[in-house]
């Protein structure tokens, strides 16, 4: 069962969490490739308003095929909910809105020319106003740390600038879930520690695939482990992470 | 990595650079329609233009001759128009033989010649200024201004974002490559030339999966982030009185060089 951890964020979320729905449900998702490989298999989770887990296991347990389907771009037999609001086709728009999903190569994320313009896709595609749209924008890239950017051009940050700007273009989104599919991989060690106190500090629900474990231990009270499209176990990070057979057998390590 | 070649502009503050978009690009489509427009042999008018796009290149801040040497990359696609040479009539002045018969160059030929490699030569001073003086995503916004199909301004900015990361994904390509090509210490290395265009084809075929992948994945990223078929933009740009006046100028200089070409 998940722990339910209880956190300060929660307090200004309390609207969607009427009578303990969860932020993000999955109920037995099945999934298969066109080539017929199937990738998830009667995958189940819960994850709770303000809660931050992390999702790990080795290549190709389907980590980044679960992630595709929070917000409906891939489509597998089963049932997904967040906030409670199925994902199907009528929702996506609603839903694409709640789930602020980051991919793990930046340059398939930053698509516009300008960093402005690529934080300011999401509120401009979901009808904001213009001066809100700009005050979201200001706000995303400050959360983030890279104020004043907004005119540079995307190709010519370095990697680690990138995935903040990457990070900004959800934030300025407002999403209630942040979907990261391995946030911290090819960062250097300073922009991954600012990486997991920009994470630390944002409070929102969030879904994080990683292989690095440093930065679950440190940010994550709960590891969701999956592997060969299984979710192999579930539970405190503590817990797990002391537990040398599991991580073992499911070729991780101790950080 | 980056790879910053396609990077033309230059930046200074001078009043083409605060001019708007939307104006600049009006300038150059006029200069490049009046080149063209330009009757074969108008040398006068000829030299007029290129007066014209020396004072831009000046008012601009341009490092002098930036234009000019820059403008070197148009004369090979120049060459198509060689023929002409041969085919319009006119006195010879040239003959030569080739394969048992006698080619003559006339002097219409010639004349016609010269001018279709001025004129394109002219025009692309026009469109490297543009360039030099305007950042890319304005340029864009100003074609939307402008009225040109969202469908292709959504194609050319993001060719633009992605020639970037193309050219760097070729240079590693390339290095990999290099860096398994190692000599033996004695004689050559290689293999035949049938083999390394092997290669060559090879990494043009990675090249292509790699960014057919690529347009998958933006895509995604896209409809992640609200996209539903229509990309929008903002408009931050308003032409201003300043705007209007310059390109007004702009205008009348390029009539006076239309007249140049008709009265000499
Ligand atoms: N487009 C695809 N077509 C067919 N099979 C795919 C496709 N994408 C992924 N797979 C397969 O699905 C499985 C799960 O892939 P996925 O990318 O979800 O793994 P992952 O857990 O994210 O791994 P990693 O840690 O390497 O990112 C893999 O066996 C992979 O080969
Ligand atoms: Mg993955």
């Amino acid at each position: 069962m998940p722990i339910i951890h209880q956190t300060g964020a929660q307090e200004q979320r309390q609207t969607d969490n009427r009578a303990g729905l969860s932020t993000l449900l999955v109920e037995r998702l099945s999934f298969s490739y066109r080539d017929g490989f199937q990738a998830l298999k009667e995958v189940s989770l819960q994850i709770a308003p303000g809660e931050k887990v992390a999702l790990v296991g080795p290549n190709g347990a389907g980590k980044s095929t679960l992630m595709l389907h929070l917000n409906g771009l891939l489509q597998g037999n089963g049932v997904i909910e967040i906030a409670g609001l199925p994902v199907v086709k009528e929702n996506l728009p609603v839903i694409r809105g709640k789930v602020g999903m980051v991919f793990q190569n930046p340059d398939d994320q930053l698509f516009s020319p300008t960093v402005f313009e690529d934080v300011a896709f999401g509120p401009l595609h979901m009808g904001l106003p213009e001066a809100e749209i700009r005050q979201q924008v200001t706000q995303a890239l400050s959360q983030v740390g890279m104020g004043g950017f907004e005119d540079r051009l995307s190709h010519h940050l370095s990697l680690g600038q990138k995935k903040r700007v990457a990070i900004a273009t959800v934030l300025s989104m407002n999403p209630e879930i942040l979907a990261l599919d391995e946030p911290s991989a090819g960062l250097d060690p300073r922009a991954r520690w600012s990486l997991i106190n920009l994470l630390r500090e944002l409070p929102l629900t969030m879904l994080v695939s990683s292989h690095d474990m440093l930065m679950v231990r440190e940010l994550f009270p709960r590891i969701i482990i999956m592997d060969e499209g299984r979710v192999a176990a579930d539970g405190e990070t503590a817990v797990l992470l002391a537990d040398a057979a599991l991580l073992e057998t499911h070729g991780l390590e101790r950080p | 990595m980056h790879v910053s070649a396609f990077d033309r502009y230059q930046h200074q503050h001078s009043r083409v650079h605060r001019l708007d978009p939307r104006a600049k690009v009006l300038m150059t489509l006029f200069f490049i329609l009046s080149n063209a427009l330009l009757p074969d042999g108008a040398w006068a008018a000829f030299l007029a233009a290129w007066g014209l796009a020396l004072l831009a290149g000046s008012v601009a801040q341009l490092p002098p001759g930036y234009l000019f040497k820059r403008s070197f990359i148009a004369l090979p696609f120049a060459l198509a128009a060689v023929t002409v040479l041969f085919t319009v009539p006119g006195a010879a002045v040239l003959t030569f033989p080739l394969f048992s018969r006698t080619i003559a160059i006339s002097d219409a030929g010639l004349a016609r010649f010269a001018s279709i490699v001025i004129r394109s030569w002219l025009s692309v001073q026009g469109a490297i200024w543009l360039t030099a003086t305007t950042q890319f995503p304005d340029l864009m916004h100003a074609l939307r201004h402008l009225r040109v199909p969202r469908l292709l301004i959504a194609i050319i900015s993001f060719m633009y974002r992605y020639l970037f990361v193309l050219a760097d994904e070729a240079t590693r390509l390339l290095r990999a490559r290099e860096a398994r090509s190692a000599a033996p210490v004695s004689g050559k290395s290689g293999g035949s030339i049938l083999w390394r265009a092997k290669v060559a084809g090879g990494m043009v075929g990675q090249l292509f999966l790699r960014s057919l992948e690529r347009s998958e994945r933006v895509y995604n990223a896209m409809l992640a982030r609200g996209y539903r078929g229509q990309l929008l933009t903002m408009n931050p740009h308003v032409m201003m009185k300043r705007d209007w006046q310059e390109l007004g100028t702009a205008v009348i200089l390029i009539a006076l060089v239309q007249v140049i070409g008709r009265l000499f």
